[in-house]
């Protein structure tokens, strides 16, 4: 009997570690993916929270995957259509290539949210208005952080649940990773300009994962990151340049005003373009917050309305890097539970 | 002047640019854990003047920050050492300590 053969769409974090475990396995798995090179963004990151370990790393460890797994990666891959037909899925890329298989992994992650919806920041307005990502790019480079004049900042604001928890951006989610970004992003910047006052504004602080509340002490106590409870009404921009900010100080129950040189807006995920294409050519359920809907939120969620497409990372929720490893693993498992029609596969709940 | 009952009402806004951080700062320098405080509000719970006043230090510790030092010498005037806050505090923050710090910095700055 010749090998089972499944689909990987997105070569990010969670494609390319599920291809990794299927290709092992000894499935034919061929991964593809929209860009040049495998990775998605973090690419784009520099040092990851908690342990300020490089992205790049990771990176690596992913790439070695794909490598002694042998796993058949497609780059520059433009899906125009996918579809099922009886228990073969086709997938056709704008080349004309086009692949068949016996199921499909979805792994195609998340968009950073577009700080312009969130017209009062002053993003793509203001020069000094930036977005978390952006300042990512900025430490990746390896230059030193100034303002549009050229000029050291001397006082930095993160502005954090930008795009997350707010129904006038049509997102009410959290994103979860932008608060303790914001407190890795603002010791980096303390370490990188040593006399520079940092000035979170928050709603709260979803400090959940293990190490991120010593991250957070550390930030208050070693740098004197300063945190003030309240979001922005608005951001504005002075004759010099600089950024005056408008917020309640919840905890002092009075409207604050200041002026920072530079401020970082904590951007938030939304559901990537290709997950939206990717789901529309599948048939995919989507849930109320534009990410894919798994089958259970307990006990299904790398399952999707079709059987033999499973979801893989970020297309189905935020999620940090930790957690997509896990379930990246978890869908190779159930992949292949479905490919080899374990019994188990009858306990399928729905919501 | 005829009064036509206008008044003109003072600008409850925080400029923090203008903020007076002098008293924050010493503490800040001499109580290092002045800073990790998360604004909980365990000390105040615990705090037996506060119990029979107006004593918050969670919100005095806030005012400090932002440079609003009106009503400090009096509101720190109510604390009676007894350092119950500093054992009930999740975070370590060393709060009888900060007091005695703050009436330290009130000495010297003499702000009132």
């Amino acid at each position: 009997m010749s090998k089972k053969k499944i689909i990987v769409i997105g070569g990010g974090i969670a494609g390319m570690e599920s291809s990794t475990y299927l290709a092992s396995m000894g499935y034919d798995v061929t991964l593809l993916e929209k860009s040049h090179e495998l990775g998605g963004h973090l690419l784009k990151w520099e040092k990851l929270f908690p342990t300020m370990r490089l992205g790049k790393d990771v990176v690596e460890f992913l790439d070695k995957g794909i490598e002694l797994a042998k796993v058949n990666v497609i780059k520059n891959a433009d899906i125009v259509n996918a579809h099922k037909k009886g228990n073969t899925f086709s997938v056709v890329l704008s080349d004309g290539k086009t692949f068949e298989s016996d199921a499909v992994i979805v792994a195609t992650g998340y968009d950073v949210f577009d700080a312009r919806k969130k017209e009062e920041y002053g993003y793509g307005i203001y020069d000094n208005v930036i977005t978390s990502a952006e300042l990512e790019e900025m430490f990746l480079s390896g230059k030193p952080i100034l303002t549009s004049k050229g000029e050291a900042p001397k006082k930095v604001g993160f502005v954090h649940c930008v795009g997350s928890r707010d129904e006038k951006v049509g997102n009410v989610y959290c994103s979860k990773v932008c608060c303790v970004t914001a407190v890795k992003q603002s010791i980096e910047i303390k370490e990188k300009i040593p006399d520079v006052d940092v000035y979170c504004f928050y709603m709260d602080l979803r400090m959940f994962g293990m190490h991120f509340e010593s991250l957070y002490k550390q930030a208050q106590e070693k740098h004197a990151v300063n945190f003030i409870r309240g979001r922005l009404s608005e951001a504005c921009e002075n004759i010099d340049g600089s950024i005056m900010v408008k917020v309640e100080d919840t905890l002092a129950g009075r409207p604050l005003r200041m002026t920072v040189d530079l401020l970082v807006l904590m951007v938030g995920m939304v559901p990537s373009a290709g997950t939206k294409k990717i789901g529309a050519m599948l048939g995919l359920n989507f849930g109320a917050n534009g990410f894919f809907k798994s089958q259970d939120q307990h006990t299904m969620t790398t399952i999707s309305n079709i059987p033999g497409v499973f979801f893989a990372g970020c297309c189905v929720a935020p999620r940090p890097i930790n957690n997509v490893f896990v379930d990246a693993r978890a869908v190779a498992i159930m992949t292949a539970s479905y490919l080899e029609g374990y019994e188990i596969e009858k306990r399928i709940t729905n919501l | 002047m005829k009064n036509f009952g206008y008044t003109i009402n003072n600008d409850r806004q925080i400029d923090f640019d203008k903020a007076d951080r002098r008293i924050a700062d010493y503490v800040k320098n001499h109580e290092p854990s002045f800073n990790i405080c998360i604004a909980c509000g365990t000390c105040t719970a615990t705090c037996s003047a506060g119990n029979f006043t107006e004593m918050n230090l969670r919100k005095l510790m806030i005012q400090i920050k932002r440079g609003d030092l009106i009503a400090i010498r009096t509101e720190i005037a109510k604390c009676m050492l007894c350092g119950k806050c500093f054992l009930a505090c999740p975070r370590g923050v060393n709060t009888r300590n900060i007091i005695i710090k703050i009436n330290q910095a009130l000495n010297i700055y003499e702000t009132e």
